[in-house]
Formats: C-alpha cells, sequence, structure tokens
C-alpha cells in the first residue's frame, strides 16, 4: 500500500491531480491510499513553493502541475 | 496589423448586424466585437510564445536568487520577478512560506507578491498594443513602485512580528544555506513547447471570461457613457473622483487582462490618467477572496495594514498622475 499525499491549497487542480492519481492506480492495480493535505504548515515542511505537490511514501516526487499519466505510472510501479 | 479587426468589427456590427455607425448599440457593438477577436488573438499569440520564452523561469529559482540579496536591490528584483514570474493565486501561501523559510525578509516576499497581480508580461504586451506605449510604460512603473514601496514599508514597521506564530518561527530560523537550485538550468525545445502549451490552456481556460466581462463593460462604457458627461464631470481631475474610484475598484474583482479594455473605454471618454489607473489598479489587486487567503500567514493586523497601504497608494498615485497630466 502506497501512501500518496498531494499538497495544495485545494484549488481546483489538487483535486484533480488526487483524482488522476486515484485513477490511475485503479487502472494500474496498485493499493494506494490518497490524501489531500491543505495545511500551509505541512506544505512548507516539505520545502514546496508550488502547488499541487505529490509526496508519495513520505518523499517529495513532484510539484508545480498535474503530474503526466505516464509519470504517475512510473512512481506506482516502481519498487511497489 | 490590428486594423484587420477594425475591418473585422465594421463588417460584423454594420454590415451583417446592420447597425448604424454612431449611434450608441452600434459603436458598444463594435466595440465588443474588436476587441474580443483582438484581444483573443493576442492572447493566443503571446501566452505561447512569451512561454516559450520563459519556461526556464521557475520560482525555486527566484527564491534562490533573491536569497541573502542586499535589500535594496532585493525590493526592486522581487517586485521585477513578481511580474514576471507566473504563478496562480492558490499558490500565493506556498511561495510566501517558501520565500519566509528561505530567510528572504517579509517585504521583499511582499513586493514580490504585490505586484504579481497588478503586472504580468501578457497585460502589459496588450495593453502596449491597445493604448500605446506612454500609457504602459506609465502602467508597469507604478505597479513596480508600489512592490517596491510597499515592501519597503512593510520591512520598516516590522512586519515579520505580525505573522502567524508558525511562519514567524519559520523566517526566524531560517538557514539560507539550505535552499538550493532545484530547477534544471537547461531545457529542450520540446520542453519548452509542451511548457508553453500548458501555460496557453492554463491561462486561457482562467482568462477568457474576465475578457468577456472586462469587454463587455468596456463597450457599454464606450456606448453609453457620453463623454460630455465625463469631462464635465471628472475630466479636471477632481481630487475627490480619485478615491472615490479606489474605493469603486474595491467590490470590482478583476484580472490584469479583463480590467484592460475598460481602461481603454475610460481614457477614450476623457477619464484622466491617474483616476483611471487607480479604479483599474483598486479592480486588479484589491481583492477580497486573495486577501483572506493571506489570513494563513499573517494575523488581521497586518492584512489589514497592506490593505490600507495598497488603497493609500493608488489614491496618491491617481493625484500625482493627475496633476502631471493638468500642467
Amino acid at each position: 500500500m502506497k501512501e500518496i499525499t498531494v499538497l495544495g491549497s485545494g484549488c481546483a487542480k489538487c483535486i484533480k491531480a488526487a483524482d488522476l492519481i486515484k485513477s490511475v492506480a485503479a487502472e494500474c492495480k496498485v493499493a494506494v491510499n490518497v490524501t489531500k493535505e491543505t495545511s500551509p504548515e505541512v506544505v512548507m515542511s516539505y520545502g514546496v513553493m508550488s502547488t499541487p505537490a505529490i509526496v508519495i511514501d513520505d518523499v517529495l516526487m513532484h510539484s508545480g502541475s498535474i503530474p503526466e499519466k505516464e509519470t504517475i505510472k512510473s512512481w506506482l510501479v516502481s519498487n511497489s | 496589423m490590428l486594423a484587420i479587426f477594425t475591418e473585422l468589427a465594421d463588417f460584423l456590427a454594420f454590415t451583417l448586424f446592420g447597425l448604424t455607425p454612431n449611434s450608441k448599440l452600434g459603436d458598444a457593438v463594435h466595440f465588443f466585437i474588436e476587441d474580443t477577436s483582438k484581444i483573443f488573438f493576442l492572447l493566443l499569440v503571446m501566452i505561447y510564445f512569451i512561454a516559450l520564452i520563459r519556461a526556464s523561469l521557475n520560482i525555486e529559482r527566484v527564491r534562490d536568487y533573491l536569497a541573502g540579496k542586499n535589500k535594496l536591490v532585493g525590493y526592486v528584483m522581487g517586485s521585477i520577478f513578481g511580474a514576471i514570474t507566473p504563478f496562480c493565486s492558490c499558490s500565493s501561501i506556498p511561495i510566501f512560506l517558501g520565500f519566509t523559510s528561505g530567510g528572504i525578509p517579509v517585504g521583499i516576499t511582499m513586493a514580490f507578491l504585490l505586484t504579481s497581480p497588478l503586472i504580468n508580461e501578457v497585460a502589459v504586451l496588450l495593453l502596449l498594443s491597445i493604448v500605446g506605449w506612454e500609457i504602459t510604460l506609465i502602467y508597469a512603473l507604478v505597479g513596480l513602485a508600489i512592490g517596491i514601496a510597499g515592501g519597503m514599508f512593510l520591512d520598516l514597521i516590522h512586519a515579520e512580528r505580525l505573522l502567524q506564530p508558525f511562519a514567524r518561527k519559520a523566517y526566524e530560523s531560517a538557514n539560507p544555506a539550505l535552499s538550493k537550485v532545484t530547477g534544471k538550468a537547461s531545457i529542450s525545445f520540446k520542453e519548452r513547447h509542451e511548457f508553453a502549451k500548458q501555460e496557453l490552456q492554463d491561462i486561457f481556460s482562467r482568462v477568457w471570461k474576465w475578457v468577456f466581462i472586462g469587454v463587455g463593460l468596456g463597450a457599454a462604457l464606450h456606448g453609453f457613457v457620453p463623454v460630455s458627461w465625463v469631462e464635465g464631470n471628472l475630466g479636471d481631475g477632481q481630487w475627490w473622483s480619485v478615491p472615490l474610484a479606489v474605493v469603486l475598484g474595491i467590490p470590482l474583482y478583476s484580472n490584469a487582462t479583463g480590467v484592460i479594455p475598460v481602461m481603454e473605454s475610460l481614457i477614450g471618454k476623457g477619464l484622466p490618467i491617474g483616476t483611471t489607473l487607480a479604479f483599474c489598479m483598486s479592480t486588479v489587486a484589491a481583492s477580497f477572496p486573495e486577501f483572506i487567503l493571506l489570513k494563513q500567514v499573517m494575523t488581521w493586523k497586518l492584512l489589514a495594514t497592506i490593505f490600507v497601504l495598497l488603497l493609500a497608494s493608488f489614491t496618491v498615485v491617481g493625484w500625482i498622475l493627475n496633476a502631471v497630466n493638468v500642467s
């Protein structure tokens, strides 16, 4: 089970990013738990300045945009 | 080159719809068609090409550049970067905290955030093609000056004392040496193209409705408000008209792109440049929804200070420009 957190202020892009990750995970049949984190304090603790940002198992993977589908796949499939 | 849009509007409004030139409705419709077609065309072309150029500029590099700079240079550069670095308003909080925790003074961070809504490269190029270089230059300089002066003032009053406790702690325990360049320095043309395409979709989907609203309002003003009324009542830049314009701009909210056709129309009606700019900047920058966002990192006191500061500077700038214009 991968713990995935989407960091962002709850804007439309962050919601889209979370939904996209869920759908890609379902497609690849990878078990994930996607949560959204809107607290500015937590976002700051990852050193993120442009949202949405994606954290997987506590590692910052991406920030500043909705990630590409292919990119998400590579995260989910690698070392799972 | 842009005359083609005037011709298109001539044809649609007067030939196809059969409206009479110089009638109220005819003028308004003509203005609407000409401006929407022109602005949409310019937007599509400009957003794409500008994004191609600045694809390698990202917020992390801006922060690393600003951290540890001489303060005076910091205000000026913060303000300039605010004008050219694009970010969505939902990112303003993470940016604020990212800068603050990187040890950048609140004043420099705010110079960045205050200038950002006022000036962006798309708005500047639109202004240039619609109202000419003189007004564009004034607009850009005023925007930068407000960011710089606002930033200085905030550091002068030690605004960092008025941050939310966790943000203040982040600033006090900041270690600029820890920040590192995360952005890639060189990128391929394909990556630039991809970035520009995304930017185009992104900005366009956010901005198109403001263009319609702005042009609609501009067209209504253009067609239905008589020049003689504006000139007679507001044309001399009566002192009270500037603060009134600023106050009227607060509840109205638009982004810099939407307000340009309104500016065009107001100036065309003989409204003095100072009053016009005061109104437009207040519409663009003093918006409650975005101010409330900053509450997450600031106390009410600081928030109110910045709001009053903005309104006061728009008013002063309006007065100065009107005075210069009259003499």
